[in-house]
């Protein structure tokens, strides 16, 4: 056994003493003899994060809900989920003596009387568009790049999990102020549960503690907003967090990344530094809006009366693609035995939104079915090199984004000076085609970027000089590409050869001896097949090495036909702003 | 006429001459308008001013309305039975008062709904055309000031009142006008407009007639006061500062989700792309490098 001698002192000039320990070691010392943390933290704290903005949306998911969690303390000191009447007299002049929920008083109470009370109710509100929206913009992330594939479809479940929560909880949150806005959104949400077939009404009953809207609907909400939905996020934000721990950070492929590193900063002290700062900036920025922006004021909508309703009465954006669908469903009712089925209302707010949410937890299996892929990933794909997936979840989005732009049908009617009603017909036949156009216009477009990473591994890059040869005939000079750039975009996995597998078909045992399936299994498998090569027929294949060899060949070729124009001037091409042009003329015979 | 001559015979059988009924009208308003003469000095010369208001409107009915309301206002149907323009009987000096005063009025082309422009015509012009549709039909009157004026209160009614208006305000008006005034959406691109420049009297006389799809709130609807208490509470809403900061139109929860995805998500994206292309070993690269 030899003893690396590098790191030992070579002089022996003075005596070695044991430190005498500073304050922060003894502290750890002690802290560590009771809670064992050296351990965890000597690994955690070196925990390894690849540097990429688009791996920061979810961080603000994150950050924002911090803001949400000390934001929100500050408003249940002084919120009052009350639905007793009393005579408002707080600051606002123009509902002073006006009947009101307690709950609606204290939101006005919140917001004229408490200092700062409507800063951070503001603050609140801003943080909680932001959480969810972060929390989407980090989904389509991680479903773009291909992360939540094996090991980490779990992960990605938790994470529609909160989603759904996240949108749950900022429905009991604004309709907690009991303004006329909040209870409109609660009178709709009474209506959608009673579409629900047979368990309707009782389930409206059950929840409202009777007929809407009673006296019991206020405090309800509230527990589940500040109680039942906080804890179930931050148990799953938990578990999303252990399991990114567990499987480490996925990072884009290049030089020295592997499927088996993570190649970027420590946690300490870069990610640290970086991650927490960005905690502040965050916050700054739900601040800044809760300052300089007004978001739903409660004291112009005045407290809510079954009778009254508001123009441009709409949930908050997160909700707002299933109201689109509501607003432009055909009124369809069915009546049997004296029972009416609101199809018109069912189908659109109960069963659409149930199966969109069903589709895209389980988008990880169904692709893992498809491809049959079983091996661990961790090396992110461009979005170009997987274009089905990519092209569905465009999909998937034009649907939810017309959606949306259905439920703000009577905003853009008015800004845009359209009908409402052309707008619901149009959106009846958008909702439907929309997303097929969009599918295959990303299909195609990531097979022509993938064409183009291929014309750029096999034949260089386009340089922008043009090239003029002794007979008059003009080209382009392409150049190889950098060994790293190169290196990113054959890094990509081959896909499966789906047209020689379907070529050397199922019929009798494959090359381990398995027999084809029968029956039910066999069906699904040719359905399976007839997806594999849907996803896959039309991808580009990266070049073979031998393709790649022969191109570079080829090059050489070409650049040795035109060494003749070597040396000469090329008519200003050097002029780009990249080459040192000191001694350079614009022509060579000035 | 044949029953005053019948009748007047009747009283004197020696004198049925032809034109003994005639003479008899003549003589008979001959008093009406002596009595009135003597007995209503002071409207004397408004009602020949009147009458000379209504024959100049007239004169500018025919040369801006008359195409689409008829010659004498009684309105122009199409083929298909639908109005080029209604009829204007019974709609009252107030309907001109508005339509015209918004510049709503005379159109500018058939549409969904007649937006506001440039006004056409004076104050002068509009109240003679004012009168002179007031001359077709009893309808009501341009409001005075003093009907949606509050001087009078004191501080503390004037707050009631406000606060009263507020609340006839969302019970009646929010539905199609938004909460804030700010205006929404009506079938086949018809919308019920912004009130936040809507001035009060145009807002009053508006209540009084009811404007295309907008119902009309009569007195004994609502009334008076509680058409001021309305106009109140509106101007109240101009007035008071923006609590929370920039509104953005306060159209409702539209608005705030698209700033929220512009404004908000946008900086938090792009910082977070600033933040990662800061690496931190790059200080150190140029510092060996130096």
């Amino acid at each position: 056994m030899s003893i690396d001698t590098s790191k030992v002192a070579t002089s022996n000039s003075s005596a070695a003493l044991a430190d005498k320990p500073n304050r922060v070691g003894a502290a750890a010392n002690w802290a560590d003899e009771r809670l064992g943390l050296a351990s965890l933290a000597k690994k955690n704290l070196r925990k390894v994060f690849p540097d990429h903005w688009s791996f920061m949306l979810g961080e603000i998911a994150l950050w924002s809900f911090v803001v949400l969690l000390l934001s929100g303390v500050f408003l249940t000191l002084w919120y009052d989920p009350t639905m007793a009447e009393v005579h408002y007299e707080g600051s606002y002049a123009q509902l002073r003596g006006i009947e009101m929920s307690g709950a609606y008083a204290s939101a006005l109470h919140l917001s004229f009387d408490v200092r700062g009370g409507l800063l951070m109710r503001q603050m609140h509100h801003w943080a909680a568009m932001l959480f969810i929206a972060s929390m989407m913009i980090h989904l389509l992330r991680v479903f773009f790049t291909g992360a939540h594939r094996k090991p980490r479809e779990m992960n990605w479940v938790i994470g529609c999990l909160l989603l759904i929560l996240g949108t749950l909880e900022g429905f009991t949150g604004y309709s907690l102020p009991d303004d006329l806005l909040s209870g409109t959104g609660i009178r709709a949400a009474d209506g959608f549960m009673k579409a629900s077939p047979v368990i309707g009404s009782y389930m409206s009953f059950f929840l409202f503690g009777g007929e809407f809207p009673g006296t019991h609907i206020i405090p309800r909400l509230y527990v589940v907003h500040i109680l039942l939905i906080p804890g179930l996020l931050l148990a799953l934000i938990t578990a999303h967090m252990l399991l990114l721990v567990y499987h480490k950070h996925t990072q884009w492929a290049g030089p020295g990344r592997t499927e088996q590193n993570v190649v970027g900063f420590p946690m300490l002290p870069v990610y640290a530094a970086k991650a927490g700062g960005f905690f502040f900036i965050v916050f700054g920025v739900c601040a800044l809006m809760g300052g300089l922006f007004t978001i739903n004021g409660v004291w112009l909508y005045g407290p809510y009366d079954p009778s009254k309703v508001t123009a441009g009465s709409q949930p908050d954006w997160y909700m707002g693609w299933p109201d689109g669908a509501l607003r432009i469903m055909p009124g369809i009712e069915t009546h049997i035995f004296g029972h009416t089925i609101s199809w018109n209302v069912m189908l659109p707010i109960l069963v659409l939104p149930i199966v969109m949410f069903l589709v895209l937890m389980v988008l990880p299996f169904i692709e893992a079915w498809i491809t049959g892929d079983k091996r661990d990933h961790h090396i992110l794909q461009r979005p170009r090199n997987a274009p089905t997936r990519t092209a569905f979840m465009v999909a998937l989005m034009t649907m939810y984004g017309l959606f949306w732009a259905a439920g703000g049908n009577d905003i853009i009617a008015i800004k845009l000076h359209l009908s409402i009603n052309q707008i619901t017909y149009f959106m009846r036949v958008a909702v439907f085609v929309g997303p097929v156009i969009a599918f295959i216009i990303t299909k195609r477009w990531c097979i022509s970027l993938q064409r183009k990473d291929q014309e750029d591994l096999l034949h260089g890059y386009e340089t922008g000089i043009i090239m003029r040869s002794p007979e008059g005939g003009y080209s382009e000079r392409h150049l190889p590409l950098s060994p790293d750039r190169a290196y990113v975009l054959a890094a990509q996995d081959r896909d499966p050869d789906v047209i020689a597998e379907l070529e050397a078909g199922p019929s009798g045992p494959d090359g381990n001896g398995v027999e084809p399936k029968t029956g039910i299994a066999g069906k699904l498998e040719g359905v399976r097949q007839r997806l594999r090569l849907a996803m896959y027929a039309d991808n580009v294949q990266k070049p073979t090495r031998e393709e790649l060899e022969a191109a570079h060949h080829h090059a050489e070729h070409e650049h040795e036909l035109q060494a003749g124009a070597e040396g000469h001037a090329a008519d200003g091409h050097q002029f780009d702003g990249h080459h040192s042009v000191e001694d350079d003329r614009l022509r060579a015979d000035d | 006429m044949r029953f005053l001559n019948r009748s007047v015979g009747r009283l004197s059988r020696h004198r049925r001459r032809p034109l003994a009924g005639l003479v008899l009208l003549l003589l008979g308003l001959l008093l009406t308008g002596g009595l009135y003469s003597a007995f209503a000095p002071a409207t004397a010369s408004t009602a020949s001013d009147n009458e000379e208001l209504v024959a100049e409107g007239r004169e500018l009915f025919l040369v801006g309305c008359a195409f689409c309301h008829g010659q004498n206002g009684e309105g122009v149907s199409t083929v298909n039975g639908n109005w080029l323009g209604p009829t204007l009987a019974g709609v009252g000096a107030a309907a001109v008062d508005f339509q015209v005063g918004t510049g709503r009025m005379p159109m500018a082309q058939p549409g969904a709904q007649n937006p506001t422009k440039p006004i056409s015509y004076d104050q002068g012009e509009i109240d003679a055309l004012a009168a002179y549709v007031a001359s077709l039909a009893p309808g009501p009157a341009v409001p005075d000031p003093s009907d949606y004026s509050l001087a009078g209160l004191s501080s503390d009614e004037r707050e009631e009142a406000i606060a009263r208006g507020g609340q006839i305000f969302l019970t009646n008006c929010t539905a199609c006008h938004n909460y804030a005034g700010k205006g929404g959406a009506m079938p086949r691109g018809g919308y019920a407009p912004n009130l936040s420049d809507t001035s009060a009297k145009h807002i009053y006389e508006a209540l009084l007639t009811g404007p295309g799809q907008m119902d009309s709130f009569s007195n004994g609807n609502l009334s008076p006061e509680e058409k001021r208490d309305v106009i109140a509470y509106l101007y109240s809403l101009r007035e008071q500062p923006a609590y929370g900061g920039f509104t953005f139109g306060s159209l409702g929860p539209v608005g705030e989700g698209l700033l929220a995805w512009v404004i908000g998500v946008g900086a938090l994206v792009a910082i977070a792309t600033w933040i990662a292309a800061h690496t931190a070993r790059s200080n150190k690269k140029k510092g060996a490098a130096a």
